[in-house]
C-alpha cells in the first residue's frame, strides 16, 4: 500500500511544496511541513480510506502542522510575525489553477536563483521540488553524497537571502520565468544525458526527473507551445535511450542506432503533443528542436532521413538562437546533402569561437576521414582526446584514430 | 451484451511507482487482454495524458466555427485513462473481468455499450 501512498505523494509534490512555499515563505519550512503530511497520511489514509482530494488534505494537514511548529519556535516567530496574514484560515481546497500554476513557477524560479551555478540549481530542483534522496541527486551527477548534501546547503543559504517576489508576477515576469525555468529542464536532461552514458549502469535519473518536470509544465501552461515541444523535445531524445548504448557499452551514433530499440511510445507521445504545439502558432527555439527531433524518430534508417528538412529546420533555429552551435549542427546537416567538402569549408569560420568545443573537432575529424584525408583527421581526433572527453567518448575516438592510421598505413 | 470498463485515476500516479508495483499492475492487464482475447474481439486503449488533448468546444454563436482551445488546465482531479470494451455475458461476468485490472489507483466503471460500429458489434 505504501507504495502507491509514495507515488501519489511524489506526484503531488510539486503543487504542494510550491503552495507551502508561498505560504511560509519559506523552504525548509514547506519541505519538513510536506514531509510531516504525508508522515499523517501514511497512517491516516489506509485506515479512513484515501481522501477525495488528496491534494487538499496534503495542504490543509501541512499548514496546521507548519503552524505548529512556527508557535513553538522562536525563529519562527520571527517569520510568523513578518507574515501574519497569510496565517490566517486557509480554506481546505487546492489553490485556483492560475495560483497553481504561478505557485510551482515561482517555486523552480527560485531554485534557478541566477547566483547558483546551473549544476546547483538543478540539484535544488531536484531536491526541493521533485523530492530526490541527497544520495539520489549525487549519483545522477557521479558525485559523492557528501558533496551534494553539502552543495545542496549551500544553494539554499544563497536563495534565502534573497527571496523571490510572492506576488502574482505581471505577464512578462512570467513569461521570462517560464523561459528560465524550461532552460533549467532542459539543461536537466542534457546534464543526464551525457553523465548517463556509462560502461556499468544507466543512469538515466536526470533524465526521467527532466520529463517529470516538463510535463508538470506542459500541464500547468497547456496553451504554451513551447512547453509541449519541450516535453516533446525530452521524450523524442528519450525514445532512444536503448540504442544509444550497445552491449559493450560503447555509444552508438545516431545514424548507426537500431531504430528497433527506440522507444514506439515515447515516440508517439512526442509526436502528438508536437502537433498540438505546432498548432499555438509559437515559433520557439523547443518547437524548433522537436520538429529535428521528429524528423529523426520518422526515419525508418539513417539513410532514409530528410536532411533537406532538418537542414532547414536548424536554418530556422539559427535565426532564433544564431549561436555557432547551431550553426554546427547545420553544417553537419549541409554534410548530408551537399558532401564533406562543403561542409569542412562551412566550418572554418567557426574554428575560432568553437576551438574548444570537442565536438567541433569529433565531427571535422569524421569529415576529413570521408574525404580522405587521414593525416588531418588524426590531428583533429587528437585535439578531442586533449580536450577531456568522456570516456565513452574516448573510446568512441580512439576508435576512429585506429581506423584512419590504418588507412594512411593501406596507401 | 458489450460492456465498456472505463479507467480513471489520476494520471502519473502509475509512472511514479516502482518498476516492480509496475510489473504488477502491467502483468493484470496482461491477464486480461489474454483472458478477452481467448473469448473473441475485444478493444482496449490507453490515451496519453491529458497534456496531449485539445479540446473542441461548441461554437460560440451561431454559424461561428467551433472554438478549439488547448484543452482543460491542469486539475489534480480524476482523469479518464483509457477503456476495455468486449462482448459479456452478462453485467457479473463483466465485473469479474473488471476485478483483474484493479488497483489501489485506478476507478473503474463497469457500463453497457448503447452502440458499437465496427467488427466488435455482437448484433
Amino acid at each position: 500500500m505504501s507504495d502507491w501512498l509514495e507515488a501519489t505523494f511524489a506526484l503531488l509534490r510539486p503543487r504542494a511544496l510550491a503552495a507551502l512555499t508561498r505560504l511560509f515563505r519559506d523552504i525548509d519550512m514547506a519541505e519538513e511541513a510536506f514531509a510531516d503530511a504525508c508522515l499523517k497520511a501514511l497512517t491516516v489514509w489506509p485506515k479512513d480510506g484515501a481522501p477525495r482530494d488528496p491534494l487538499a488534505w496534503l495542504l490543509t494537514t501541512a499548514r496546521n502542522s507548519g503552524l505548529d511548529h512556527v508557535r513553538k519556535s522562536q525563529r519562527r516567530a520571527a517569520i510568523l510575525s513578518r507574515h501574519i496574514e497569510e496565517f490566517q484560515p486557509m480554506p481546505a481546497e487546492t489553490p485556483a489553477p492560475d495560483e497553481m500554476r504561478d505557485d510551482v513557477l515561482r517555486l523552480l524560479f527560485i531554485c534557478c536563483h541566477p547566483e547558483l551555478d546551473r549544476r546547483d540549481q538543478i540539484a535544488i530542483a531536484l531536491r526541493v521540488v521533485l523530492g530526490l534522496s541527497v544520495e539520489e541527486i549525487a549519483s545522477g551527477f557521479l558525485v559523492k553524497p557528501k558533496t551534494m548534501e553539502q552543495r545542496i546547503t549551500r544553494a539554499k543559504k544563497k536563495i534565502s537571502l534573497s527571496p523571490v517576489a510572492f506576488e502574482t508576477p505581471s505577464p512578462a515576469e512570467r513569461g521570462a520565468r517560464l523561459g528560465e525555468v524550461s532552460l533549467m529542464v532542459y539543461l536537466m536532461f542534457s546534464e543526464g544525458w551525457s553523465t548517463s552514458a556509462g560502461p556499468k549502469q544507466i543512469k538515466l535519473t536526470l533524465c526521467d526527473e527532466a520529463i517529470r518536470l516538463a510535463r508538470l509544465l506542459a500541464a500547468l501552461f497547456p496553451a504554451m507551445g513551447e512547453q509541449a515541444a519541450l516535453l516533446a523535445l525530452l521524450l523524442f531524445q528519450h525514445a532512444r535511450r536503448h540504442a544509444r548504448i550497445d552491449r559493450g557499452g560503447k555509444l552508438v551514433a545516431l545514424d548507426d542506432q537500431d531504430r528497433g530499440l527506440w522507444n514506439r511510445a515515447d515516440i508517439a507521445e512526442a509526436t502528438g503533443l508536437l502537433q498540438k504545439a505546432k498548432r499555438t502558432g509559437h515559433h520557439g527555439v523547443y518547437i524548433v528542436q522537436a520538429a529535428i527531433a521528429a524528423t529523426h524518430a520518422q526515419a525508418a534508417s539513417a539513410g532514409d532521413t530528410d536532411w533537406a528538412s532538418i537542414e532547414s529546420h536548424y536554418a530556422a533555429l539559427y535565426a532564433l538562437q544564431p549561436t555557432p552551435v547551431v550553426r554546427l549542427n547545420q553544417i553537419a546537416a549541409q554534410a548530408k546533402l551537399y558532401g564533406a567538402h562543403h561542409a569542412l569549408k562551412a566550418m572554418e569560420p567557426l574554428a575560432q569561437d568553437l576551438s574548444s568545443y570537442r565536438w567541433f573537432h569529433a565531427m571535422r575529424g569524421g569529415l576529413l576521414q570521408e574525404t580522405g584525408d587521414h593525416l588531418s583527421a588524426i590531428t583533429a581526433f587528437e585535439t578531442v582526446m586533449a580536450l577531456g572527453p568522456t570516456a565513452l567518448e574516448r573510446v568512441a575516438i580512439t576508435e576512429k584514430i585506429a581506423i584512419s592510421h590504418k588507412n594512411l598505413r593501406n596507401v | 451484451m458489450i460492456y465498456a470498463i472505463t479507467i480513471y485515476g489520476e494520471p502519473g500516479v502509475f509512472e511514479a511507482l516502482p518498476k516492480d508495483r509496475q510489473d504488477e499492475v502491467m502483468s493484470g492487464h496482461g491477464a486480461l487482454q489474454s483472458a478477452l482475447a481467448d473469448r473473441g474481439e475485444f478493444v482496449s486503449m490507453k490515451l496519453m495524458p491529458p497534456t496531449s488533448a485539445v479540446m473542441v468546444q461548441p461554437a460560440p454563436s451561431e454559424g461561428a466555427a467551433p472554438l478549439i482551445t488547448d484543452g482543460p488546465f491542469a486539475e489534480t482531479k480524476e482523469n479518464f485513462l483509457g477503456f476495455y470494451a468486449a462482448d459479456f455475458k452478462d453485467l457479473d461476468e463483466a465485473l469479474d473481468y473488471a476485478k483483474m485490472i484493479s488497483s489501489p489507483v485506478a476507478r473503474l466503471e463497469v457500463r453497457p455499450v448503447a452502440w458499437a460500429g465496427g467488427a466488435i458489434s455482437s448484433e
